[in-house]
């Protein structure tokens, strides 16, 4: 029998703990996988003790067997022995119940990239070489266990998925807060592992059995998948001297068996448990019988730390979009990631459940562009996102790399569409829009629109791809060109929730095309929407008619819980909140009216009066007046104070925020008349390899930004080549490198050599904490930083000096 | 053989606004009331120490004697306790998402960071010196990786030690770097003795041009 149709209609048992067998035999620093290979025997024993107990599924020793701890001959040898001694185990044991052998793969330690230093793709395929030898040396599943951050479960789970045919289930460490150590919560793991292709979903390590018991409900609540339980033997305890864990067998057995009554599949055990912790569970456990899996038919997204259910309208942010825009278009040819991010989060801000992504224009390469702008978005937004493009290329890369269970937007009626687009459904899991267009165009009656609904979801269900992961979008058309547009649509959204049951989403705005004060008609549009079952939509959070639907529609439909929502929305549209909202902006103007205000309020640090000013100023003066008569006089005198030790840090930055702010203006008042800023000279700035600290960096690259160099920042932890490579294509005049730590000075030392023999025109200048002027002589740098107003001044002769 | 883990969770400890401002590079604070208020009322952190004590001899044959100032520093210690601490990754999401957005609050979040890890420590070894107190045990300061002559590759021992990765979700990176940044391993001695109270100072330290130095 295989194990998928063996836990189909059984309870099973998991082993209990390996380590905490281990541990009487290993010395300190000692690998405890490498004893697959040295004590055998020992190894087969603790096996065979867990099947005599009882257990169907025992897990081979090779929780940290990775090709990051070992060599590849090593790791082949460790696997091979591993698994041989847990069929030696199932050979040599008593007992009738059937016995399963899973490779164990357990997290490699190391936190993935923005957060740490370890790429996705390379913990990908570290993972992939175990995977593949736990096949090749016939293990029947794989069980990924003790993960604590879901980016690294993905890479574990795609390794598998990608380089194996095996069963796989997947086991997260929660925390007492109920959330992975990098927040995800139960249902945001729930929805990532099953739209990926789990075949079980469970929790282990952390503690015992008591302390798990919501993540355990939670599960239980949200899959539609079989759950496992594999707690620890309670908590660590000094006991007369000695450590030991709190739990008894008895206490343990009953409170682990408790889960098979509320839905739990399997049940086993981790630290500090033994065979007799296993042989007692499974003696409590003797006959219940299992209760049901169910599907749950949840259709839902999630990010990194949570899951969105398309329960309540689900509010999607679209102005992550270059159509239209000039000003956005202009950010993504300029690779202006904070300004695209900027938009992301104001988004977040007024209330999007959901982000769009799209970064499709002309002279953008969306294979590279369009996963830069996921990765960045996801480091610093919780919100799930809606990945927007029509190349498949760049989908699967996006998707690859996002972490959690994106939106994909789109697929239709097409046949090529669908053919592209549902195997990547299927691999990465999403949850899939679908237009219903097809080779015939867009249908004019409901019933045509419902009809292509229907085709998508048969064909998706070819591929294995459920109905709760599709989103029909029954498409808004303008109704100034048919007067009957909007009620098609209607007429589509209320047959598709009632016949089909499907969920749906609009990009409600369309329908306004071509008419005057269009806010009117959408949010009139919207309201009968979601009257007419729509799930979601695509708008614009600024708008406050849209959201002023939305939340009274939810009052009134009675999603919103003593109406709370909808009051603590009110309440910021009192006349008296928004008196509060303005005043700010408007004291700063109004001490501000002479003729130095925008200089008055970069030196204040006031972004918004910044703005405000020089909005003014642009009405008689030009730009480069502006620039060079306000701006960089004001940041001057602030830059001067900062070198007299009278202007502190905070205050530096905050001016050169509000001289951005200005800056803004300035870029698009030129972008109106056709122009762009003129640049200095690009300065390429890194945090050289091995270090990962960049707040000093980051600070310099501000204040260039200012001063009007452009400045390309390759990031932190770069490798020397990289760095010459990108100084050679922008043939940059000056290069910036930052070091933190003594550690990684000779990565500074090795980076300045390299650029000497490469391109010897440049100027190089070093900085950080544990630098002095001293050492950037010996290392062969031009100039040392001392601070970040010392590097703008080098970088401003060098400059002045190649214009003579 | 090797010791028990142990894990504490804690609640935020009590913020010390002084600290933050110095370690933004601030010395008078009021004209950044609001910006720190701001990012205070933004910080969301999650406590999570790991540690385990063993006898003095064994810590020296795991890490070898090579720091005469740890040697000195335990010479009347009869047992060591090696801890990690960490306030959480959201710091360091905030750090990253201000960087691009407003420098100037992910300065405030890195001197919140700063203190924050800092306060931990300071109140996981004070409920330590309190309990060794009981059995008449005293104490020392706490010890890294990195302090004085002591060299920061042993980190890598106290995070096979520790078991950090999973204990408390602190990862090493091959180059010695800690993620969640905000993050401390360290070093305490206990021996038989009565507690002294001891103060922070920056008058033991040898680098004398420290921008953070407290004189």
């Amino acid at each position: 029998m295989k194990i998928k149709d063996f836990i189909k209609e059984n309870i099973f048992y998991l082993d209990g703990g390996m380590g905490t067998m281990l541990e009487e035999e290993l010395a300190f620093g000692e690998l405890p996988e490498r004893l697959n290979v040295t004590a055998p025997e020992k190894i087969e024993s603790i096996h065979r003790a867990y099947f005599e107990a009882g257990c169907n599924l025992v897990l081979t020793n090779t929780f940290g067997a990775n090709s990051l701890k070992f060599s590849e001959t090593e790791l082949n040898g460790i696997i091979k022995a591993a698994v041989e001694n847990a069929k030696r185990a199932r050979e040599n044991s008593t007992g009738d119940q059937p016995k399963f052998i899973a490779l164990d793969i357990g997290p490699t330690g190391k936190l993935l990239k923005p957060y740490g230093a370890f790429a996705f793709e390379e913990a990908v395929s570290a993972l992939a070489k175990t995977a593949r030898l736990g096949e090749k040396y016939g293990v029947d599943c794989i069980v990924i266990e003790t993960m604590s951050d879901s980016y690294e479960t993905k890479a574990a789970l795609l390794a598998v998925k990608e380089n194996t045919a095996l069963p796989v289930f997947v086991s997260n460490a929660y925390g007492k807060d109920g959330k992975l150590m990098t927040g995800g919560t139960p249902a945001a793991m729930v929805a990532l592992l099953e739209g990926m292709g789990a075949d079980a979903i469970g929790v282990n390590c952390s503690f015992g059995p008591t302390e798990m018991q919501g993540v355990v409900e939670e599960l239980l609540k949200k899959s539609s998948l079989p759950v496992f339980v594999k707690p620890n033997a309670g908590l660590p305890v000094v006991k007369e001297g000695k450590t030991a864990y709190d739990l008894d067998e008895e206490t343990f057995a009953e409170k682990t068996a408790a889960f098979l009554d509320v839905g739990a599949r399997g049940v086993g055990g981790c630290c500090g448990t033994t065979p007799a912790y296993l042989k007692k569970l499974i003696e409590k456990a003797k006959g219940k019988a299992p209760l049901p899996v169910t599907e749950k038919n949840i259709t839902c997204v999630s990010s990194y730390t949570h899951a969105v259910e398309f329960t309540a309208p689900v509010l999607i942010g679209e102005r992550i979009n270059p159509t239209g825009k000039k000003r956005f278009a202009q950010a993504l040819k300029e690779r202006d990631t904070e300004y695209v991010l900027a938009e992301g989060l104001a988004q977040q801000e007024k209330g999007a459940h959901i982000l769009d992504v799209n970064v499709g224009c002309p002279g953008i390469d969306e294979k590279t562009e369009l996963p830069r702008y996921i990765e960045s978005l996801q480091a610093v937004s919780a919100l799930p996102l809606q990945i927007d493009t029509s190349d498949p290329e760049a989908m699967e890369k996006a998707l690859r790399l996002y972490n959690g269970k994106a939106m994909i937007n789109s697929v239709n009626g097409k046949k090529e569409s669908m053919e592209r687009i549902f195997p990547l459904v299927k691999k990465y899991g999403g949850v899939v829009v679908a237009l219903t267009l097809d080779e015939r165009g867009i249908p004019e009656t409901a019933e045509g629109r419902v009809e292509i609904a229907e085709k998508i979801i048969r064909k998706a269900s070819e591929y294995g791809i459920a109905k709760k992961d599709i989103i029909v979008d029954p498409l808004a058309m303008a109704i100034s060109a048919d007067k009957n547009a909007a009620g098609v649509t209607l007429t589509a959204l209320r047959m598709l929730r009632e016949k089909l049951q499907v969920k749906t989403s609009l990009g409600v705005s369309n329908v306004s095309f071509g008419l005057p004060n269009r806010e009117t008609v959408n949010a009139a549009f919207f309201a009968l929407a979601l009257e007419n079952g729509l799930s979601a939509a695509i708008l614009n959070p600024h708008s406050l008619e849209m959201l002023k639907t939305c939340y009274a529609f939810n009052a009134l439909r009675g999603l919103d819980e003593n109406c709370e929502e909808y009051i603590r929305f009110a309440s910021c549209l009192s006349p008296l909140a928004q008196a509060q909202t303005l005043a700010s902006p408007q004291s700063e103007k109004s001490a501000e009216t002479d003729g130095s205000a925008l200089q008055k309020a970069i030196v204040k640090g006031l972004k918004e009066g910044a703005k405000e000013a020089c909005k003014k100023l642009l009405e008689e003066k030009t730009a480069i007046e502006i620039v060079e008569g306000e701006i960089v006089p004001a940041l001057d005198t602030v830059g001067k104070g900062y070198e007299e030790k009278r202007v502190y840090l905070p205050q530096l930055l905050m001016s050169a925020e509000a001289s951005k702010a200005a800056f803004e203006e300035i870029k698009l008042s030129l972008l109106k008349s056709g122009k762009t800023q003129e640049k200095k000279c690009k300065v390429i700035l890194a945090t050289v390899h091995g270090d990962i600290h960049d707040i000093g960096k980051n600070i310099v690259g501000t204040l260039l930004e200012n001063y009007g160099f452009e400045v390309l920042d390759l990031g932190k932890d770069v490798p020397p080549e990289k760095i010459v490579e990108e100084t050679l294509k922008e043939r940059a005049p000056i290069v910036g490198l930052s070091a933190l730590m003594t550690t990684t000075l000779p990565s500074m030392e090795e980076t300045v050599k390299r650029l000497r023999e490469k391109a010897p025109w440049c100027k190089i200048i070093v900085g950080g904490a544990v630098l002095n002027a001293e050492y950037a002589e010996k290392i062969g740098a031009d100039g040392y930083g001392k601070d970040g107003m010392q590097s703008v001044r080098f970088c401003q002769t060098v400059y002045e000096q190649s214009k003579k | 053989m090797l010791e028990k883990i142990f894990v504490k969770t804690y609640a935020p400890p009590p913020v010390c606004e002084k600290e933050i401002l110095r370690y933004a590079g601030v010395k008078e604070g009021e004209a950044f009331a609001p910006l720190l208020k701001a990012c205070l009322a933004e910080t969301e952190i999650s406590c999570r120490v790991c540690y385990l004590a063993t006898e003095r001899e064994k810590f020296f044959s795991l890490f070898g004697r090579e720091s005469k100032l740890l040697s000195r520093r335990l010479k009347n210690c009869a047992y060591v306790l090696l801890f990690a601490a960490t306030v959480g990754i959201e710091l360091d999401r905030k750090i990253m998402r201000y960087t691009k957005l407003s420098p100037s609050k992910a300065l405030f979040f890195q001197a919140i960071g700063a203190e924050r890890i800092e306060s931990l420590c300071d109140l996981f070894c004070e409920e330590l010196a309190l309990e060794c107190a009981k059995s008449g045990y005293a104490t020392t300061q706490r010890f890294s990786p990195g302090y004085g002559d002591f060299p920061l590759e042993r980190q890598k021992e106290i995070f096979a030690l520790l078991d950090c990765p999973r204990k408390i979700g602190l990862t090493l990176s091959d180059g010695g770097l800690m993620s969640p940044t905000k993050s401390v391993t360290a070093i305490v001695g206990i021996g038989k003795g009565e507690r002294k109270e001891e103060k922070k100072n920056c008058h033991s330290c040898e680098k004398i041009d420290c921008a953070y130095r407290e004189l």
